[in-house]
This record gives C-alpha cells, structure tokens and sequence, in this order.
C-alpha cells in the first residue's frame, strides 16, 4: 500500500483511452463501475475536446456482483458495436473488474463480430498510465498487422530508391494528453518534409485502424516519444524488419542529430548540413550578450523521461546552464535519466511521490525549474521560477497558439518559455549597479508576467527576508554585521550565498559567521 | 400526490462516485483527512475534481493498493496501518481521520470498520477514525457526503434540548446567513452537521429537529430519526420559493406563527426577486433538459420553472427518495418528466431530439454538447459555489443564465463576418 496525496501518472486504462481517444473509428469497451467515467473530462475538460472518448463503461453496480456481471459485459458489447459500428474495438477492464475476473476480452472474442478485437489486460495494480498507452498501442498493432508481417519480405530502409519514390516514414507515438504533441507532429512533418521525406502515417494521434494496418507501406519509423512507441516499434522492427530512430527532436543539437539519423537509416544524402544550425533562432540568442547572464544558472528538472533528458542536455550543452537536479516520474526510463545525471556528476531521482521532488528541490536550491505543473507549484511556494516541461497535462499546456517542443520552432519555443521566468541579463546587471540606490526597492520585480519572482507582491520578499534572520542554521550563530551583509546580497541569489556561506562555515568549523565570512566563502566557492 | 411522471432507466452511466464528496467535505471540516483506501484509478479522480496542485499537502490521499495487498488480507490491514502511522505522525494537527472505502476496497472486502475501531483504540484521545464508502458500486457523487455524516451519526452525544439541527454541508457564509434569520424569527438554537470542527459534533435527541439543507442525506436521516430526531419535510432551500417555504417548515416545528416569519423573510423575498428579474429575462421560456449527477436536480428544476418560467423537457436524478423529494415533487409542474438512473447514450439521443436551450450535466458531456451546438451548464458547480438561500437565488439563477448569454454575446451579428 503506497500513501498518495497526489499522482504524476493515471491508472493504465487512462493510457488505453488515450490510444483510444486519439484515433478514429475504434471504440473501447471499459468494465468499470460509474465513477471512472471521470476518465473523461481529462479530454473533455483539459485537453478541451469536442467529442466524448469513445469509450463505453459498463457501469456494474454492488447489487450485479451477486449475478451476471458477465451478461453486463455483453450487452454493452453489443450496444457498443451497434451503436458507434467502430472498425476495431478495444476491449479492458479497469481496477475493479479486474478483480472481479470476467475476463471481458475473452467475451468479446466470442461473440461473433466481424472487427478486429483488441484484448486489453493491463494490470491496475502495479502499471501506470503511460505503460497502458504504450501496451495498448503495441496490441493494437499487433492484432491489426500480425497476419500481414508474415507475408510480406523484410524491409529495406533503402527500398524506396528502387521504388522510385520519395522515402516515406511513420510517425509514431503522438497522442492526446501527451506534452504538445499536436504541434509536435506539425513541426516534425515540416521538418522531414524540407528533407524530402514524406509522411506515411502518424499514430495514435489521427489515426484509424486501416492506417495502423498500412504501417508497413513505409521505410522507416520516427519514435518520436519511448514511453509510448518503443515497444511498437521494437515489434515492427522484429517482425518486419522496420529500423526506427531513436533520437529525441528536441533541441537546436539533437534535432540536427535526428534529421542525421533519418538520413544515415534511409542513405539519403544530407544537402543543407550547414543550414540547420540557422535554422531556429535559439542558438544566436544563446550566443547574444543578453544571455551571458544565463551562464551557469542553477536548473532543477523533473519530469517525464522524454522530457527531462531532452531539458538537461539543452540547459548544458545550448544555454549554459548548471543542472543541480534531474529526475523522473517514468520508472521505464530510470535506466536512461541515470545515465544522463551520472554525465552530470548528480544522482538522479527516480519517483512518484511529488514531496520528495519538492524536498530535492529545496536542497538543491536552484535559481530556475523545469517540470510538471506539480513542479510549478512547489516551485512557486519556494519563490523559484519554473517553465513547465511536461506532463501531467493541465488546462495551460493546451495553448491555443503553435507552440511545439521538437525541431526549431520548438527550440524557439523553448528559449522563451525558460528564459522568461528569469530575470533578463540587462535588467539583473541594473539592479546589481544600483541596489544600493534609496529608490531601489528589495525584492525587485521582473517585467515579465507570471512567476513568482513578480508573483504576489513585495510582502512575499518580505516575509522572507525575515525568514531569513529567523530560520538559522541552529549550530551557527549569524552576528549583526554577517545579518547586515546577507542583506546587501540581491534576493534572488541570497538563499544561496546563505546556505553556501553555512556550508563553507560548518567545513572550517567556525562558531559564528560575520560579514567576512562571507567574503571568505565567496571567495572560497568563487 | 403530484401528477409528475416518473421513469426509471439503467445501462451506461457518465456520474462520478461517491470519493468525489471529499472534494468539498474536506473544507467544511479543515481538521480531518480523508484516506481513501483504493487504487491509483481512485487517486486519480479526486485529483482531477478536485484541483490538487493548488494545496502544499492537501487533506486527503489515497491508501493505493497494491498486488502484494490483493494476495491476503491480513497484510493488507497491516500495510494501512503502516500507512497512517506515517500520515498522523506527518500530520499531527488531523483530529479526524475518515477512512474511505472504494470499488476495489469493497469487492476485496477489506473490512475498513474494524481496521478503524483498533486504530481508535491505539489513537484514543488523539485522533478520531471513522469509516465509510464511497464506492462507485454503491453510491454516485453526492451520496458520499451521506455516507459520511452517517458515519459521524454514532459519535454524536445524546441530549433532549430543543434545537433546530440544519444538516448538510453548507458554505460558511450560507449557514451564518440561515442561523441569523432563524433567529430573527425566533429559534435560537440552531446548529449545523456537519459542524466546522469535526470534534465539534451537535449533540441530539428527541427533542431534535432536523432540517435538512441539501437532497441526498437518506441514510443519514434514517440514522437521525433512530437516535430519537424529528425530521421536517420541506422543499429545499434554494431559490425564493424553496426557501421561504424551508423556513416556514422550520417555525412551524417550533409553532412560530406564520406571519412571524413573513415578517422576516418578505424583505428578503423582495430584494431577491428583482435580483433574479434580469436573469428571468434570459431564462424564461428556455427548454432545460437536466441530465443526472447530484441529487440537487429536482429541487434545481423546480427552481427554474417556477420562479425563472423555464421549461422543463427532462428531469434526471441519479437517485430519487420519494419520502423527501415528496414536498419537492408537489410543487413541480403536472406531467414534469422525471428519469431516475440513466443510459446516457439514450438520454443523449433524447437531448439532441428535443433541442432544448440549455443542458445541465457533468463536465465529461459539456464541451461534446456545446461542439454540437448545444448550451450547457456543468452541474458540479452547484456543489462548489453557495447557492442556498434567498439571498444566493439570483446568484443561483445566474449560474444558468450566464451560459445562455454568452452564447449570445459569442453568436450576434456583431461577429458574424461572412
């Protein structure tokens, strides 16, 4: 029994209705009592859909246990297919009818339809939403394709040079609730397009199942996210011999790797290597003066795999920041954050519980974090600034303009959505020039909008600056003068020359810290 | 008897479960936490009612079960207690715990009752802990808060003073509202269950009159009228009307005089109905088509046909009590369509046949009916924002008259370019 005040992931039949959701002509039939029908408003509400999921719920109630659930079963089989005549039909079970054991799949298989019926088993007890997307859209495939991988020949990633046209990729792993995967798709589309590669399919997302079926008519596949894709793609790749691409799109550098890699799958020649690098406006305004400011900030990021590995190399590698903290919610992907925070000497967090990322966060005491609304949250209560890198989705991350994280729109996208929150370079080099003026006001706000370095008002910096003086460490006396100085120090950089300044006074055992020792551990930490 | 026409319908319900009570319960009383004891599935709806994130630590988690409890179920009674010894140590200020039952907690059979009657002795004299279901199988959305208070019912001490004892939770400015006009008109011992304090718990008895503020407390009531408690039947108290005669039911168990209380209540009455003139204005004439969800559904439709003059195409109601909805039913128009229990693709398909003006239902159907061009009202609004009263009717009707103008701001001419 695990104790949860709140969940970065839903059940595994949310990730099947996210399949579901995103395609056309299939329809899901859910044993479930009435109230998972919340399920719903997840697409109604947040990602603010205009249709219902095609989902229906069998409703069984306490008084049906005693007798034939398996007749419920049944009868809303076939109201189902009567109805919304899908031309696939999913059928599963949430939590608990799973204990229940009318093996709703089964039932449907012997019922005598002539569409394909996907049998759904995913295990509520110990998965989790986005392992249930990823095993719903690997059956899905699999039922749909398995008799046609047996007769067709292997495929060359080169055949379409012999066929005589243009290469042809599937996109996959797109969906509803999935972080900006709408203008994800556009953006990738456009990329690959600029290269001469045209889209086969792109799935979940848009998709019906004759489109899952034609899969194979391309050369290649495009993963566009793991947690989704990979294991359909490692089945397409088994079985027919598909290469995929396992670069993430995201970011100026991996971008340029990805559009590498597709070619090197397809042996198509790369033309236009020397214009990629200008082909986003990220790396020139990394490289502007304005961004020297941006050298070495401190970013805290916790998200979904994808995301959090895609945000850590783009903080290091094109903005020049200093990652502090990395980690996860997506247990599939520990493997991989590990890897990636062992490159940037830090242990990484693998967890699900939104407090002990709060705690990390404190401790690290990063100037900016990167991570879900969750994040955001706890950030805000830190008086941290925070751009939002990933799911769980919330009604702001649906916004109604283009905005994508892959290719260069999408690193545009992102050099705004993470500078932003802090203060710009010029702006922080007037406030450390003039702080010491009488018309400067501590706790001095940046122009731009919506995060907690502006939030509130001044009674926030307040109220923390006394925090200050109170919250001690309690083996270390600050004096008069030591308090005095923290004081001079800019706000958005006083907790951390606070804890830098104990942490050098413990190391060299000093019983009090005075204005010098303060300089002593500036110096020290340089 | 009222001519009211009364249907019955079952198959596919889109309603939420009782766990989603909490949603509200949980502010009434700031020092208890709810610990539902189910899945991730559970987890994951009140988190999505409920807004979570907007809480440092909200006052109510979910216990998730996990494989190794559904293999037996003495480790599943020992992983709970695991469970909240961290909760009460992390969060000594919780006074109450409630200890929630679910789908998954009922069909497995976890004996919650006895889980709480050991940890009330190991906790005596810190934490309280009761127990109560608010599974999807047994009770829908507002039927929680039932199952809670019954639960509380027991703790309650036993007293023959004479009291009014409004019940159901109300919001804080509501209930100081209803207890000063119950004063004014001469009961001046009026208290509220739930109380603000879960360990401020009226004490009742034979002398106990209860008046209840919200439609859906049936067990709850039962369990009152055995510990001795009269019930008044009244409509409920939303809109003018329902109100005025909710108030008057309440005098005359004290046998105040009628006048008495119109002394009271006609200024109040007044005010409110030229507050609700420009709502009417919208409203009148509109068809409504009320879809089930939260009990509050009759009392709702009666509101709006007679004192904003729509017109009433479908009742639906998850549950229907004859006995309380009696007072309610009578005041309804004759042949007023009322279904109880739904299959919602077959109330869709009536929807969309009968176009009305505007649809009440939950906020998985709101925007698919408005992208079908239909006005809706998502009716979990009317457990959130304080509707109860004379003074809240206009604010009440507001609630349904806002869609519908919009709707018209959104479509004039003034917008139509082509």
């Amino acid at each position: 029994m695990e104790l949860t005040l709140w969940t970065y992931e839903g059940p595994p039949h949310v990730g099947a209705m996210r399949v579901a959701s995103s395609m056309k002509d299939i329809h899901y039939v859910l044993h479930a009592p009435q109230g998972d029908t919340y399920a719903d408003l997840l697409f109604t509400m947040i990602e603010r859909r205009g249709q219902r999921p095609p989902v229906t719920y069998t409703t069984f109630q306490a008084r049906d246990l005693g007798g034939d659930t398996a007749e419920l079963v049944k009868r809303n089989i076939t109201e189902a297919v009567e109805r919304f005549k899908p031309k696939t039909l999913l059928v599963g079970e949430s939590c608990t009818a799973e204990l229940i054991q009318d093996q709703p799949g089964a039932l449907a298989k012997g019922m005598g339809f002539d569409i394909p019926i996907v049998n759904l088993e995913l295990p509520a007890y110990s998965k989790k939403e986005n392992w249930g997307a990823s095993e719903t859209f690997y059956q899905l495939i699999r039922t749909l394709l398995k008799d046609k991988v047996n007769e067709i020949d292997k495929i060359n990633p080169q055949r379409w040079k012999s066929l005589g046209r243009r290469p042809k990729v599937n996109i996959l792993g797109p969906t509803l609730l999935g972080f900006r995967c709408r203008d994800d798709v556009i953006e990738i589309q456009r990329i690959l397009s600029e290269q001469g590669i045209d889209t086969n399919v792109v799935a979940p997302l848009g998709s019906s199942p004759e489109d899952i079926e034609r899969l194979t008519d391309a050369d290649i596949n495009v993963c566009l996210y793991h947690e989704i894709a990979e294991i359909s793609c490692e089945w397409l790749k088994r079985n027919c011999g598909m290469e995929y691409t396992t670069t993430i799109p995201i970011g100026i550098k991996n971008t340029i790797k990805f559009i590498h890699e597709i070619h090197e799958k397809l042996d198509l020649p790369l033309t236009n290597k020397g214009e990629l690098e200008h082909k986003s406006k990220l790396p020139w305004y990394s490289k502007s003066v304005d961004s020297n400011y941006l050298t070495g900030k401190r970013v805290f990021i916790f998200g979904d795999g994808t995301h959090a590995i895609a945000a850590a190399k783009i903080a290091k590698d094109e903005l020049g920041f200093e990652v502090v903290g990395l980690g996860t919610y997506s247990r599939e992907m520990a493997r991989q954050v590990r890897a990636v925070a062992k490159d940037l000497n830090i242990e990484a967090l693998i967890t699900n519980s939104y407090l002990e990322v709060e705690d990390a966060m404190k401790k690290a005491s990063p100037e900016l974090v990167l991570g879900t609304q969750m994040e955001r949250h706890s950030a805000k209560r830190l008086g941290i600034p925070c751009a939002v890198i990933s799911t769980p989705m919330h009604v702001q991350d649906v916004p109604a303009r283009y905005s994508p994280q892959m290719g260069w729109e999408g690193a545009n996208v992102i050099f705004d959505d993470w500078v932003h929150p802090l203060m710009m370079g010029l702006e922080e080099h007037l406030i450390d020039m003039f702080k010491h003026d009488f018309e400067f006001v501590d706790g001095h706000q940046s122009h731009l909008g919506h995060t907690a370095t502006n939030a509130p008002d001044n009674k926030e910096t307040k109220h923390e600056q006394s925090n200050i003086s109170i919250k001690e460490e309690k083996s270390i006396l600050w004096t008069e003068s030591g308090k005095a100085e923290l004081t001079k120090v800019p706000f958005f950089v006083r907790g951390k020359v606070k804890s830098n300044t104990e942490k050098y006074a413990l190391s060299k055992g000093l019983p009090e810290i005075n204005d010098e020792t303060l300089y002593d551990a500036k110096a020290f930490f340089g | 008897m009222s001519k009211v026409e009364l249907n019955k319908e079952t198959g596919p319900r889109e309603v939420f479960c009782g766990l989603t009570s909490i949603v509200w319960l949980h502010r009434r009383m700031p020092d208890a936490f709810f610990l539902v004891v189910g899945s991730r599935t559970c987890a994951h709806l009140i988190q999505s009612a409920a807004g979570v994130m907007i809480f440092a630590e909200p006052r109510f988690g979910t216990a998730i079960l996990e494989e190794k409890d559904l293999a037996g179920l003495a480790d599943a009674h020992e992983e709970l207690d695991r469970v909240v010894n961290d909760l009460i140590s992390r969060r000594p200020e919780i006074k109450t715990l409630f200890l929630v039952g679910s789908c998954p907690s009922e069909v497995i059979k976890l004996d919650l009752a006895t889980v709480a009657e050991k940890l009330n002795k190991r906790f005596l004299g810190q934490v309280r802990f009761v127990n109560y279901s608010g599974s999807g199988i047994e009770t829908t959305f507002t039927q929680g808060e039932d199952g809670a208070l019954k639960a509380l019912v027991p703790l309650m001490e036993s007293t023959d003073d004479e009291k009014l004892l409004l019940v159901g939770t109300l919001a804080n400015n509501v209930e100081d509202r209803f207890k000063k006009i119950f004063n004014h008109i001469g009961i001046t011992n009026v208290e509220s269950f739930p109380p603000r304090q879960s360990t401020e718990l009226p004490k009742i008895g034979k002398n106990t009159k209860v008046l209840l503020t919200q439609p859906y407390l049936s067990d709850t009531v039962r369990d009152l009228k055995h510990r001795g408690c009269e019930i008044i039947y009244a409509p409920f108290p939303l809109g003018v009307e329902g109100s005025t005669k909710w108030f008057l039911a309440g005098a005359d168990a004290f046998k105040i005089n009628e006048l008495k209380v119109h002394e009271v209540i006609a200024p109040l009455a007044n005010r409110a109905r030229q507050a609700l003139e420009k709502h009417t204005e919208i409203l009148r004439g509109k068809k409504l088509f009320l879809l089930p969800e939260s009990q509050l559904e009759i009392s709702l439709a009666r509101f709006l046909h007679n004192e904003c003059g729509m017109e009433l195409i479908e009742v639906g109601t998850p549950y229907l009590n004859k006995d309380l909805m009696d007072e309610e039913l009578n005041l309804l128009p004759d042949d007023t369509k009322i279904v109880e229990g739904q299959h919602v693709e077959k109330q869709l398909d009536r929807v969309r046949a009968s176009s009305p003006d505007l649809v009440v239902c939950g906020m998985g159907l709101a925007n698919p009916l408005e992208a079908e061009g239909i006005s809706t009202k998502w009716s979990i609004e009317m457990v959130f924002s304080p509707i109860h009263g004379i003074d809240q009717a206009a604010d009440l009707a507001g609630l349904f008259s806002r869609p519908l103008k919009r709707n018209q701001i959104l479509t004039s001419k003034t917008l139509a370019t082509h």
